[in-house]
This record gives C-alpha cells, sequence and structure tokens, in this order.
C-alpha cells in the first residue's frame, strides 16, 4: 500500500469541500427561485394580469441562467467517491447506489420536459399546463435534492442497512427505512427550506436594487410582495426545521452538538449559547482550559432542544470521551477506549472471517461473522489511535452554528420589516430599506455555506458516523495526483461562478422586458 | 430564452423544440455553449483523464477492500 500520509487525507477532504461549497452555490436558488417564480406565474393564472406574467418570465430567465451554469456540476462530487474515495464508495455499495440513481432518472426525465415547456411552451401549451410545467420543474429538482439528502444523511444516522462480511458492502435491508429515516426528512426540510430563505432574500434584494434604481419599479414591488412573505414564511419555518435538527443531531450524533456548544463538560438543564466567544487558549479537550471567554446563555434551552426535556443531561465533549453517562434509552454510554476495543475486535473478525471464508471452514466463519455483527456499531472506532481524534473542529463547529442562527434571526426580522412596509406601502420610498434587503443577499448564501459545515465538519472524523473514519475511506492516491485535480476543479468552478455572476448581472441590468 | 408566438397551434413536441432552438436568444445560445463546454470538460477529460474509478485496476475488489480496512485499522501500524 502506498503511503496513507496527512496530506493525502487534507487534500482529498479540501477538494471535496471544495466542489461541495461550490456545488451549493447554485443548488439553493434553482430551488428558491423555482418556488417564486411558480407562485409569480400562479398569480398570473389567477388574475389574468399581464404585469405578472412579465415578472414570471424574468425570474424565469434567471432561474434557467442559474441552473444551466450549476446543473451537473454536483456530478464532480460522485466522481470524486470512485476516486478519492474508494474503500468508502465500495463499503456502502448499495446505499448509495439506490438513492443517486433514483436521483438521476428522476432529475433527467422530469427537469428536461418540463423545462423545455416552461421555456419553449409559452403561447403553445394552455396557461395551465404551463404552470403545471414551471411547479413541476421545480417540483422535479426539490425531489432531486430529495434522494441527494436521503444518501447524506444515511452517513450521519446510518439507518436500513446490513453489512455484508463476503461482499465487504453494505447491503439495504430496509429502502422505507433509508428513504424516509427522520434524520433524512428532517435534513431535507431544512435543507431545502433554507433553499426557499435564500431564494427570497434573492428575489427581495435584487427587486430593491431597481427601486434603487428607479426603474420597473411596479415589477419590482410585485417581485418584493411575494419575496416578503414567502421569505418571512421560509426564515420561520427554517428556525422549526432547524430545532428539528438538533433535536436528531443531539440523538444521533452527540459529539457534533457538543462542538457546535463548545461544550466539554455536560450537565443536566444545559443552556443554549445565544452569543459567546471561544477561548483561543483552549486547544485539546482534556487541557483544562476553560473554553468560553464570554458567553450569555439562553437557559435549559440547550436540553430542551436537544431532548425535549428542560433538565435533560447533555453531555459534553469530555463526558462523550469517558462514557459512564446514562443515554436516552437507558443505557450507559461506552468510553472512546471500550468502543475502540469492540471496534479492534469487529475488524479482527473481518479479516478471521475472510480467511475462513477463503480456507472454506463455514462453521468458524459464521463464528466469526457473529462477532463481527455484534461490535460492528463500533467498527471504525478501531481505526482511532487516540481520543483526540474523536473531536471534530469545535472553533469552526461552534462559530458556523451561532453565526448561521444569528443570520435567520436577522432574516425574520427584516422579513417582517419588509412584510410591514408592504402592507403601508412605503416600501417604494424608503431608501435604507431598500439598501438594506440588496446587501442581505450575500448574508443568505453564507448562512447555507454554514450550514453545510456545521454538518459536515461537525461529524467527522466519520465518514460514516461511528463506522467509517476518513482515514480508513480514502484511496491511496499520491497527494499530489489530488492537488492537481483539486486545482482542476477550482479553476473550472471558479471560471462557472465568473460565467454566472457575469450573465446575471448583464441580464438582471436589462432589466424585464417591456 | 426564447418565446414562440405561433398561437392556438395543436401542440408538438417536435415543433417546440426545433422552433425554440432556431429562435434562440444571444443568452440562450451562450448558455448552451457554458452546458456543452462544461460537460466535454467533465465527460471528456476530467473523468477519463483524472477520475478513473481507483478499484477497477483491482481483480478482486472485495479482497482488496477488505485488506485495506484490515491493515489500516489501529492494531497495525498507520504509516504518517
Ligand atoms: C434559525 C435557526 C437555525 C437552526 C436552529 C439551525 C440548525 C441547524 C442544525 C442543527 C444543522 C445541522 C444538521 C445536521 O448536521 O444534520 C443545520 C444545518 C444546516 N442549516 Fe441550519 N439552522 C438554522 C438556520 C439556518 C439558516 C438561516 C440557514 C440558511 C439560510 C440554514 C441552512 C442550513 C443548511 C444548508 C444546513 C446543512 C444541511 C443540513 O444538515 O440540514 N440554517 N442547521
Amino acid at each position: 500500500m502506498e503511503l496513507l500520509n496527512s496530506s493525502l487525507l487534507e487534500w482529498s477532504r479540501a477538494q471535496f469541500a471544495m466542489t461541495a461549497g461550490y456545488h451549493w452555490l447554485f443548488v439553493p436558488l434553482t430551488l428558491g427561485l423555482g418556488i417564486i417564480m411558480s407562485i409569480v406565474e400562479s398569480i398570473y393564472v389567477k388574475t389574468g394580469d399581464e404585469k405578472w406574467k412579465k415578472a414570471a418570465k424574468f425570474w424565469q430567465l434567471i432561474f434557467g441562467i442559474n441552473f444551466a451554469i450549476g446543473v451537473a456540476t454536483g456530478i464532480i462530487l460522485e466522481f470524486q467517491f470512485g476516486t478519492n474515495w474508494s474503500n468508502y464508495s465500495w463499503f456502502v455499495g448499495d446505499i448509495f447506489g439506490a438513492p443517486l440513481a433514483i436521483e438521476g432518472i428522476v432529475a433527467f426525465f422530469l427537469e428536461a420536459t418540463f423545462i423545455s415547456i416552461m421555456f419553449f411552451g409559452w403561447n403553445r401549451v394552455g396557461k395551465k399546463t404551463h404552470l403545471a410545467s414551471t411547479w413541476l420543474t421545480v417540483g422535479g429538482a426539490t425531489l432531486s435534492a430529495y434522494w441527494i439528502l436521503v444518501a447524506n444523511a444515511w452517513m450521519q444516522y446510518p439507518a436500513g442497512m446490513a453489512f455484508n462480511p463476503e461482499t465487504v458492502r453494505n447491503e439495504m435491508v430496509s429502502f422505507w427505512s433509508v428513504a424516509l429515516s427522520p434524520f433524512a426528512v428532517n435534513k431535507f426540510f431544512h435543507t431545502v427550506v433554507s433553499a426557499w430563505g435564500l431564494g427570497a432574500a434573492f428575489v427581495s434584494g435584487v427587486s430593491a436594487w431597481y427601486l434603487i434604481k428607479n426603474r420597473n419599479n411596479d415589477f419590482a414591488l410585485k417581485s418584493i410582495k411575494v419575496s416578503a412573505i414567502f421569505g418571512l414564511v421560509s426564515f420561520l419555518l427554517l428556525a422549526i426545521t432547524g430545532d428539528g435538527s438538533a433535536y436528531q443531531v443531539a440523538q444521533k450524533q452527540p459529539m457534533k452538538l457538543a462542538a457546535m456548544e463548545g461544550l466539554y463538560k455536560g450537565h443536566e438543564g444545559a443552556g443554549l449559547i445565544a452569543v459567546g466567544m471561544l477561548n483561543p487558549a483552549k486547544k485539546a479537550y482534556d487541557d483544562n482550559v476553560d473554553p468560553y471567554a464570554f458567553k450569555i446563555e439562553l437557559p435549559k434551552m440547550l436540553s430542551l432542544m436537544g431532548y425535549r426535556n428542560i433538565n435533560a443531561f447533555v453531555p459534553g465533549i469530555n463526558d462523550i470521551v469517558a462514557g459512564g453517562y446514562a443515554l436516552p434509552d437507558g443505557s450507559i454510554a461506552l468510553s472512546f477506549e471500550e468502543k475502540r476495543s469492540r471496534g479492534q475486535k469487529a475488524i479482527e473478525a473481518l479479516a478471521n472471517f475472510q480467511e475462513a471464508k477463503k480456507a472454506g471452514l463455514d462453521s468458524e466463519a459464521a463464528q466469526y461473522e457473529a462477532v463481527l455483527r455484534e461490535n460492528y456499531p463500533y467498527f471504525g472506532y478501531g481505526y482511532l489511535t487516540d481520543a483526540h481524534q474523536l473531536v471534530p473542529n469545535v472553533p469552526l463547529t461552534f462559530y458556523s452554528f451561532h453565526i448561521m442562527v444569528i443570520i435567520g434571526a436577522y432574516f425574520i426580522l427584516l422579513f417582517l420589516v419588509l412584510c410591514w412596509y408592504n402592507c403601508k406601502k412605503k416600501i417604494e420610498s424608503t431608501r435604507w430599506l431598500q439598501y438594506v434587503a440588496l446587501w442581505s443577499i450575500p448574508l443568505a448564501y453564507i448562512a447555507g455555506q454554514l450550514g453545510w459545515v456545521v454538518a459536515e465538519v461537525g461529524r467527522q472524523p466519520w465518514t460514516i458516523q461511528d463506522v467509517l473514519p476518513l482515514q480508513a475511506a480514502v484511496s491511496s492516491l499520491s497527494a499530489g495526483n489530488v492537488i492537481i485535480t483539486f486545482t482542476l476543479f477550482a479553476l473550472l468552478f471558479t471560471a462557472l461562478l465568473i460565467a454566472e455572476i457575469t450573465i446575471m448581472v448583464k441580464q438582471i441590468k436589462k432589466g424585464p422586458e417591456d | 430564452m426564447t418565446e414562440n408566438t405561433i398561437a392556438n397551434e395543436k401542440f408538438n413536441w417536435f415543433k417546440m423544440f426545433w422552433d425554440g432552438f432556431m429562435s434562440m436568444s444571444t443568452l440562450g445560445k451562450t448558455l448552451w455553449v457554458v452546458v456543452i463546454v462544461k460537460l466535454i470538460i467533465m465527460f471528456a477529460i476530467l473523468k477519463p483523464f483524472f477520475f478513473s474509478d481507483f478499484l477497477s485496476s483491482k481483480d478482486d475488489k472485495a479482497s482488496y477492500v477488505s485488506e485495506e480496512l484490515v491493515d489500516r485499522s489501529v492494531s497495525l501500524p498507520l504509516s504518517e
């Protein structure tokens, strides 16, 4: 085996993070703007007012630009599975295959069909058929997102699968447990609604720009009317679904929850940090340095959010390493050492199983398989040399989580103000609000990126929670190869982003057709 | 992109695409160029030359992965 060095691992991670981050610049606008353009067209069909039709066509054009430039950027993530994460790819086998295959077929047929009617079909099909195509375009895109999020959720909470030691693959035992796992369902709602929020922030901001320039005012006001209400609903739903995500994380990934809050020593009735700063001097979970520079807490809220009980015990990082506390199901949490020893047993049993099979010793193989199954939930711990590897990057997870939540609260306020000024018919004359709406667009993008940082950095070192850490998942390539592909991707995506911004800004400046 | 003004005609898929593509605006054409160039870079350059399937060269993929998984565990030394 070629040397598995830390540089290979870091570059492979950086490459995946960079491509996923770029991909997530395109996707949320497709999902969010998709709903808004469909609502605007629905109003046109209901009222017959040509001005709404003009607005719908303009937002569909912007949707088209984003769709064309962003489409297929996600496939690049799939390229990396087979090349850079081949052990992982083999190991997850079926679980990834099925959702992604469904996603591919659905995306191709639904979107290709309906998007072409949306663009080419005005005046060719009836108003209602056209409207249905518009809704189905965004419906198809949202359904695609569902399958991808199912795959992501499975890595965070591997439900509905069984490990087959003969093929060294996970095989699906229950499609529905995979497809409808509570982690997947919650992730879907939180992620999709975050895209709606971004779409609303985008439409409000771009419309505000027209008002600042004092042109296309009627179109801009109509668009803001829809986006302000839609934005308010979306960001309120985001807070609700975000709370659901935190609950799921507490149940299935307590280390991530502890990192999100910088919680080292757990306790009952734990508070949620509203505003806080970590102590930069804290370097390791066991260095006895106070983790916070300062914090303002909402008392008992973390226990309530994570366990739906204001007095529940929330384990901190040190507790999770040491074990010994009661889990929600009544059992006692194992220590890192215990989990690691079980993980090693599982891996050893896999090796012995394979040898016994090769030698045709079926009954011995069956015994090893039983040992493997018993210890499989801790399989991945057998790759960790010490407990520090179990702890994700706490500052990155902590700040990402808190800034995401603060931006969410900020948008609730902004959309409340926009709705209020819209009711009072004062948006057109309120210059500061127009500037605020315009300059808030990047914040929605930042919040979405930070959300993914929480979800993905917070679960390190696992590619599959508790079962497969990074160092077991990565392919034995040379780091040099990965640096080359990293650079190629960075160039390709940067070119696409420049194309997106240039074409979109040009089209926005041109404005809706008269 | 494009809009057709032929109203009240019987719907015809082929004609919709044909007319749509024939009367495409500069923006529509630019976007198609971006899409096609992107797909060519991805599927004709990146995938075959830089992203071959790592396991495709291994005869018995299952035993290769299983050896990797066993070799990398902590009971055996992990190289830096
Ligand atoms: C308002 C309060 C919010 C709360 C309590 C919250 C909570 C969370 C939590 C706990 C996660 C991690 C889920 C996981 O690891 O599976 C998450 C992820 C995420 N968040 Fe938020 N969030 C909030 C607001 C926002 C906002 C405003 C946005 C964007 C506009 C956003 C976008 C995302 C995204 C894209 C992810 C990654 C996908 C996922 O795991 O669901 N969130 N959020």
